[in-house]
């Protein structure tokens, strides 16, 4: 396990494993201080909790595990796993932000903080606080395509990003969907449903390959996981997206997401009309 | 299954993922590389996010390394991964110190941000792959164009800042995509207006029409004549070598002439330049020695009577020996293909022999702006007089490059020589690449370098994200040959 401050000596860096947090915090600088031991020292056995329920975690239909991140997880999933295959780890990322931001802002008070566990983000907003967000339309290539303001007023506390070209398998072709929810785990969750989502059943441009031919301990096992996707035609980026469109909007419907926005191949859909809605960025 | 086929097993976190050859594990930080498990650098993408974010490159770790296994020291710090300062004038990520022969060197590291840059593509081939200036594309858009040809090999010039800043959107994005694809060594697929469609991939053989090109040539017709002359005299009467650039004609060579070769009446069509040399006897094409030629006899004109007699024997041949026919005049002096005689398969196959493989060859080129500068030092002019005058070397992720003589520090790398992978890019768009000038840490602090930022080695080695690679194959190990003080 790592933990230092980064450069600026403003944020804080966590690294165990596969786990990469990059926290800022604003307050005094007690407060601060506290928070950041406190995230420190809560980060310390956080992968080995949950390595020590992964088998489980890997699990469509398991029981409800023990940890605590372990339970944010099988929540965030809950709601999707009678209609459609999930496993608690669509949620990880989401659930272990979520989790040291909240022991944060338990022992601290912040006016401000985020937890970004590579893209995935648990945010706190106190009084006037707001927070500026960055979206990248493809994980491999980072590339601004839009920002959104966060206000403290907006319900959304967790941004989360899944898409081709991340580090973890994608059943739909989408580049990214950025998804904010009330949570971070949730919008996790909610953000691998939809991109996995936008999709074009049986188009032979789009290579898919068994999870476990790629990853042997993949929790998505043979199921069929985007390999590589042509260039496609402006019609079929439509109806790919149009699709996960739909999911969004019947999750939104649902009161699962606030908002989502969709990309694939250059083009870009929204859902949910809120002050946050993704603007195209200048430049 | 081989060893090297089975997943293994990263023991580097609780997570233990089987990792499969050519996959990485659950971090993306481990990867299995056939059979070893190797660690991967994981930042680049993390601070490129946050540069494009505006806000500061994080790149130096403090302290609390921890402490695994791959803490291997090497003593030159590449500019992959470091990050970059870009479009701030903040000093460059890196500024290392280290002694190299007893002289106390400064090395400074950065990620340049290159607008300003393309590759020079040089195929090695005699077929016509397209029209001098015309465009070439990928994916339907112009990222460059044919330029001069060089000896046996065609040279095509893309990307620069008209592509890739002053069309389109897409047409940015593609030639940004395509230089980025070449510059790693990866295939890519271009089309040329009026010419062929290509692969061209760094270090490998070129496809030309879903053709992959064997050999380049041994020479031009009028050197291959030269080179094999003696070997061909008495075993045949004539010997045409078709190309399109130079056909050779045996008898009428100086080097037939030396060796006493009679006339034979062999009257070609096309330019004659010199004696036995001619050029355009065909059109450009992908046929025999780059000509469009499919049967050779077409460049032929009829015999002279006077001088050809019936039974002459004529061998014709391209100038990589690919393609080859024998044939013996008749009673009417036209000639009538026959088997090849084993002594001019011989001959052939040292045509074969004396071929050097075809590559595509990759330079990149880019030159080094006012902000990279700036992040050396604080008077950037300094930096291009100190590159000028030798002080500073420059390299490109530990390659040798060659610079150009005139204003700016504009130079060219072989990107095989170069790590791979170390070319990233951004979306403006513009390349990414590796740049590291190494000068006497005197000569530093002479061109105002920003000496409060300069870290031992061993800081450098002890924070926590960085891989280890043996010096690309060929490269002269970077600071072998430090700068030299020329005043």
């Amino acid at each position: 396990m790592l933990a230092h401050m980064l450069p600026d000596g403003r944020r804080l860096r966590l690294h165990d494993g596969p786990i990469d947090l990059i926290i800022g915090a604003d307050g005094t600088s007690d407060e601060i201080c506290k928070a950041y031991g406190a995230a420190t020292r809560r980060f310390t056995t956080i992968l080995d909790e949950l390595c020590s329920e992964l088998p489980n975690l890997r699990e469509s239909q398991g029981p409800e595990p023990t940890g605590s991140v372990a339970c944010r997880m099988w929540q965030a999933v809950l709601p999707y796993r009678e209609e459609r295959f999930i496993t608690p780890m669509a949620a990880v990322a989401g659930a272990v932000a979520e989790e040291i931001l909240g022991c944060m802002t338990e022992t601290a008070r912040l006016d401000r903080a985020y937890v970004n566990n590579g893209g995935d983000i648990a945010l706190h907003l106190a009084g006037n606080a707001a927070l500026k967000i960055g979206l990248i339309d493809r994980c491999d290539r980072p590339s601004l395509f839009a920002t959104t303001v966060i206000s403290a007023q907006h319900p959304c506390r967790g941004v989360a990003t899944s898409g081709r070209g991340g580090r973890s398998f994608s059943l739909g072709i989408a580049d990214a969907v950025t998804v904010l929810a009330v949570g971070a785990a949730e919008a996790d969750a909610a953000a691998t449903i939809v991109a996995n989502d936008v999709d074009l059943p049986g188009h032979p441009g789009i290579l898919r390959r068994p999870a476990c031919d790629l990853q042997p301990d993949s929790d998505l096992r043979t199921l069929p996981v985007t390999v590589s996707v042509k260039s496609l035609e402006i019609g079929e980026v439509e109806e790919a997206l149009d699709r996960g469109l739909r999911s969004a909007t019947s999750l939104a419907a649902r009161g699962l997401i606030l908002a989502a926005a969709l990309h694939l191949q250059g083009q870009t859909r929204c859902v949910g009309a809120t002050n946050a809605k993704p603007q195209v960025a200048s430049g | 299954m081989s060893t090297d086929e089975r997943p293994i097993r990263c023991d580097a976190c609780p997570v233990m993922c089987y990792i499969k050859p050519g996959m990485a594990g659950a971090c993306d930080r481990y990867a299995n590389e056939n059979g070893t498990l190797i660690r991967v650098d994981p930042h680049v993408l993390l601070d490129r996010t946050i540069a494009e974010g505006g806000e500061l490159v994080p790149f130096l770790e403090e302290q609390d390394w921890d402490g695994s296994q791959h803490r291997v020291p090497r003593t030159f710090v590449t500019a992959i991964g470091a990050g970059t300062t870009y479009p701030d004038y903040k000093p460059a990520p890196f500024i290392v110190s280290a002694e190299v022969d007893g002289v106390d060197t400064v090395t400074v590291v950065t990620e340049g941000i290159f607008s300003y840059c393309g590759a020079k593509v040089k195929i090695d081939t005699d077929r016509h792959v397209g029209p001098e200036c015309a465009p070439v594309r990928a994916q339907g858009e112009q990222i460059g164009h044919v330029t001069t040809a060089e000896y046996g090999s065609q040279m095509l010039s893309l990307g620069g800042v008209r592509h890739l800043t002053g069309g389109s959107k897409k047409e940015g994005r593609v030639t940004c995509d395509t230089l980025l694809q070449l510059c790693n060594g990866k295939p890519v697929e271009l089309t040329i207006d009026g010419g062929a469609d290509l692969v061209v991939e760094a270090g490998n053989a070129p496809i030309v029409n879903g053709v992959p090109e064997e050999r380049m040539r041994v020479g031009c017709g009028s050197a291959t004549i030269g080179m094999f002359a003696k070997q061909w005299h008495g075993l045949v009467d004539e010997v045409v070598v078709v190309d399109d650039h130079i056909t050779g004609v045996l008898s009428e060579h100086q080097a037939g002439k030396v060796l006493g070769v009679p006339d034979t009446g062999i009257k070609i069509r096309g330019h004659r330049s010199t004696p036995g040399r001619y050029f355009r006897v065909a059109e450009p094409g992908t046929g025999w020695g780059g000509t469009n030629l499919s049967d050779p006899l077409t460049i032929l004109k009829p015999f002279d009577p006077k001088e050809a007699w019936s039974g002459l024997r004529m061998f014709m041949v391209s100038t990589t020996g690919e393609h080859y026919a024998y044939y013996e005049l008749d009673e009417s002096l036209a000639p009538v293909e026959k088997e090849l005689p084993p002594a001019l398969r011989q001959s052939v196959e040292r045509i074969h022999e004396n071929c050097e493989p075809a590559l595509c060859t990759v330079l990149f080129m880019g030159g080094a702006g006012g902000s990279l500068r700036a992040g050396v030092t604080e008077n950037p002019v300094r930096l291009t007089w100190s590159v000028r005058e030798a002080q500073a070397r420059v390299t490109c992720g530990g390659a040798p490059v060659y610079v150009w003589p005139g204003g700016g520090i504009t130079f060219m790398v072989d990107v095989t020589r170069v790590p791979a992978n170390a070319f990233g890019y951004v979306p403006t768009p513009a390349l990414v690449a590796p740049i590291e000038f190494t000068m006497r840490r005197e000569d530093y602090a002479g061109l105002g370098g920003h000496m409060h930022e300069v870290k031992p080695l061993e800081t450098v080695l002890s924070s926590g994200r960085k891989l280890h690679l043996g010096s690309p194959a060929a490269s002269p190990w970077p600071p072998a040959s430090p700068a030299k003080k020329l005043s």
